[in-house]
């Protein structure tokens, strides 16, 4: 038995376009799945990160390479064959059905004795908190409350792996980071694999253990949340995930890991971090941080040190967000205001002289695009 | 007066409620009272009515008569009540295969590319546009003994060597009743539809999902949610196929009479307002009961009639 309860292997999906033209939603994808993982697929609309949930659950099948659950090949076998649940984004509930019938739908397809699931759709809504509501009609019930029904309806089932398509897309912010907290607490709890959906990379690096970042179809990028945050393996992840300063340039020297890159705007050497398969002539783009860049009102000296001049200012609470501009060229920095004050000194105003040090460990040399 | 339409939500509300008020208080309301009270008159020689209160004409339709064979001063004659229980047993056999007929169809263009669906609906419309008794007559052509029917059968038969008389179908119950479901039939597809195109897609996939299969995504999820649409097709078919009499007029002859034949007999005909204002009341009543029990139990198919 693989470590994987999921596995994608080379899928390929292919839409036919109404214009008659034909586009790869899912384009070559290799991706594992762990058991038990919180495993989120991250990306704008129309990355594939749907078509790939969808092709897991059954709901399509792949033009080219193949869908593994449990080491079981999926081949196009429909939904209803497959051990996975779904959570969709609009909850799908049923209308016509009481909560209580909703959630014990499943069971009832499987033929489950009635007291069992007389019990078990009474332990899944008290999983849920809604044990209360189980005579409604769903129609009655919040935003919330449907998703959370939404929600029992398919763990009642005790699926291998749940499948969650943007389910939280629909709620309000503060509800919204609520529910995060909650489903995560319930992954926890349940032990099932999840794999869920979002186009909020808040939302998945809160969440998962293991993020893979999509774009036009293909997978960029596959890792813990703080390895695609701090070790982003190409432009489009370090742009995609928070915020950062993008220095196109050229690599002049390798020595291991520290990369000399010669960037022509700031006319400057700028050294780096690569990933050892950088060398001489590469062209390249270094990622760094707003908050990992340091301001000073002196030289640090640092072989990274250069001049700036502070554009612009913005107060917003936790940290003062400047611009400021090297040569021409403008920088994001984000300063924390970790001591509480209300003297103006304390924090950086536009048009001031002053310098920027970026340190070697916390530019990220990446290849250009 | 502007000034006021302007500003009085309930004075507007009046605006918009007059014409169809009047209309209704006058084409409706006033007309039943009038049948009603005529109903328990006397027809004169002359055709006219005498105004007096008799429930004559209720006993003669449920058969009551007073000129008997037998010369007993009365007796019962089942004329009337058969006529009332054919288009009763009728009226059901159609809104049955309407239903039948129209709920896959309908399942077809609801389900069909968004593009084709509105090609589909506009085919389902096109017979409207031509006149309903064209319609009928066309049927005539087509079941008559010499009518295209049995040309084809004919030929098939010929070609087979097959000893071949013409069917008698004109002038049949089933003559009647293919010409009703033919003329109501868009009548059940287009609630049918709305009902079966407003559910979303993603409840077909969650049923799936949870376990259900073709079949039982039918009966769990897809009937139910679309029963609004087959009530408000019924109520649509069922209550004009009680009172229509052309289809049977044409279709049916002296064989089929139901009651919208016997009504419009006693007005035209027999000169009988009386009678057929009592006719007339019985067949509205009948056909209230028979709603009111179907949608006690399964609605009023309100979302499809107000959408």
């Amino acid at each position: 038995m693989s470590d994987f309860a999921v596995e994608l292997r080379d899928v390929v999906k292919t839409f036919q376009t109404p214009e008659g033209g034909s586009v790869n939603a899912v384009d070559h994808v290799d991706m594992g799945i762990r058991h038990g993982e919180f495993f989120s697929m991250l990306g704008s609309s129309g990355c594939g990160k749907t078509t790939s949930l969808r092709m897991v659950a059954g709901f399509e099948w792949p033009t080219v390479g193949e869908v593994y659950i449990e080491d079981h090949p999926q081949g196009h076998r429909p939904p209803f064959q497959r051990p996975v649940n779904t959570v969709f984004q609009n909850y799908a509930l049923f209308q016509h059905m009481t909560v209580a019938q909703n959630v014990a739908f499943g069971l009832e397809m499987d033929k489950t004795p009635v007291n069992e699931i007389k019990r078990r759709v009474g332990e899944a809504l008290a999983m849920v908190k809604l044990s209360e509501m189980g005579k409604r009609s769903p129609r009655q019930l919040s935003g919330g409350q449907q998703q959370r029904i939404a929600l029992a309806r398919a763990l009642v089932k005790r699926p291998k792996v749940l499948l969650l398509d943007e389910p939280l897309g629909a709620l309000d912010l503060k509800l919204r980071k609520e529910m995060q907290l909650e489903l995560k607490a319930l992954q926890r709890e349940v032990g099932i694999t999840f794999i869920f959906v979002t186009h909020d990379q808040e939302e998945a690096l809160t969440m998962s253990d293991r993020i893979a970042v999509m774009s036009r179809g293909k997978v960029l990028q596959v890792g813990a949340p703080v390895e695609i945050y701090e070790r982003p393996n190409c432009k489009f992840v370090a742009d995609f995930i928070g915020d950062t300063n993008f220095l196109d340039g050229q690599v002049s020297a390798v020595d291991q890991n520290k990369v000399t890159v010669f960037v022509p705007r700031l006319n400057n050497d700028v050294v780096g971090m690569g990933n050892g398969q950088l060398k001489p002539g590469d062209q390249v783009v270094i990622s760094i941080r707003p908050e990992k860049i340091r301001l000073s009102e002196q030289s640090t000296l640092n072989q990274n040190c250069l001049p700036v001049r502070i554009t612009n200012s913005a107060y917003i609470g936790s940290d003062t967000r400047l611009e400021v501009e090297a040569n021409g060229v403008k920088l994001k920095v984000w300063e924390q205001n970790h001591i509480s004050t209300l003297d103006p000194r304390a924090y950086h105003q536009g048009d001031q002289q002053a310098w920027v040090t970026l340190f070697p460990e916390n530019a990220l040399v990446l290849p250009a695009e | 007066m502007l000034r006021k339409l302007r500003e009085s939500k309930s004075f507007q509300g009046t605006l918009l409620v007059t014409p169809t008020l009047i209309f209704m208080v006058g084409l409706l309301i006033i007309p039943l009272i009038l049948t009603a009270i005529i109903s328990f008159g006397q027809r004169s020689s002359d055709g006219g009515v005498i105004y007096t209160f008799t429930l004559e004409n209720y006993t003669r339709l449920v058969g009551f008569s007073t000129s008997c064979d037998n010369g007993a001063a009365s007796c019962f004659d089942p004329l009337y009540v058969n006529i009332l229980w054919r288009s009763l047993v009728l009226a059901f056999q159609t809104t049955i295969l309407v239903i039948l007929l129209a709920y896959p169809l309908s399942y077809f263009i609801a389900r069909a590319p968004a593009k084709r669906r509105n090609t589909f609906l506009f085919m389902v419309l096109v017979p409207l546009w031509t006149n309903f008794v064209i319609r009928v007559y066309a049927w005539m052509m087509i079941l008559r003994t010499q009518g295209v029917l049995n040309g084809v059968l004919g030929a098939i038969a010929n070609a087979l060597n097959i000893p071949f008389a013409p069917l008698e179908m004109l002038y049949t119950p089933g003559a009647v009743l293919v010409g009703m479901v033919y003329e109501f039939l868009p009548f059940m597809i287009l609630p049918i539809f709305t009902s079966l195109e407003k559910i979303d897609n993603s409840l077909y996939e969650a049923a799936a999902d949870l376990g259900a299969n073709t079949f039982r995504t039918f009966f769990r999820v897809t009937l139910p949610l679309s029963m609004p649409g087959v009530v408000a097709g019924t109520i649509l078919v069922f209550i004009p196929v009680m009172g229509t009499f052309i289809v049977s007029d044409i279709l049916g002859g002296r064989q089929v009479i139901l009651v919208g034949n016997l009504i419009q007999r006693q007005f035209l005909d027999a000169r009988d307002p009386t009678f057929g204002s009592a006719a007339s009341l019985v067949l509205m009543v009948m056909t209230l009961v028979v709603t009111y029990f179907y949608t006690r139990k399964f609605g009023l198919g309100e979302e499809i009639i107000i959408a």
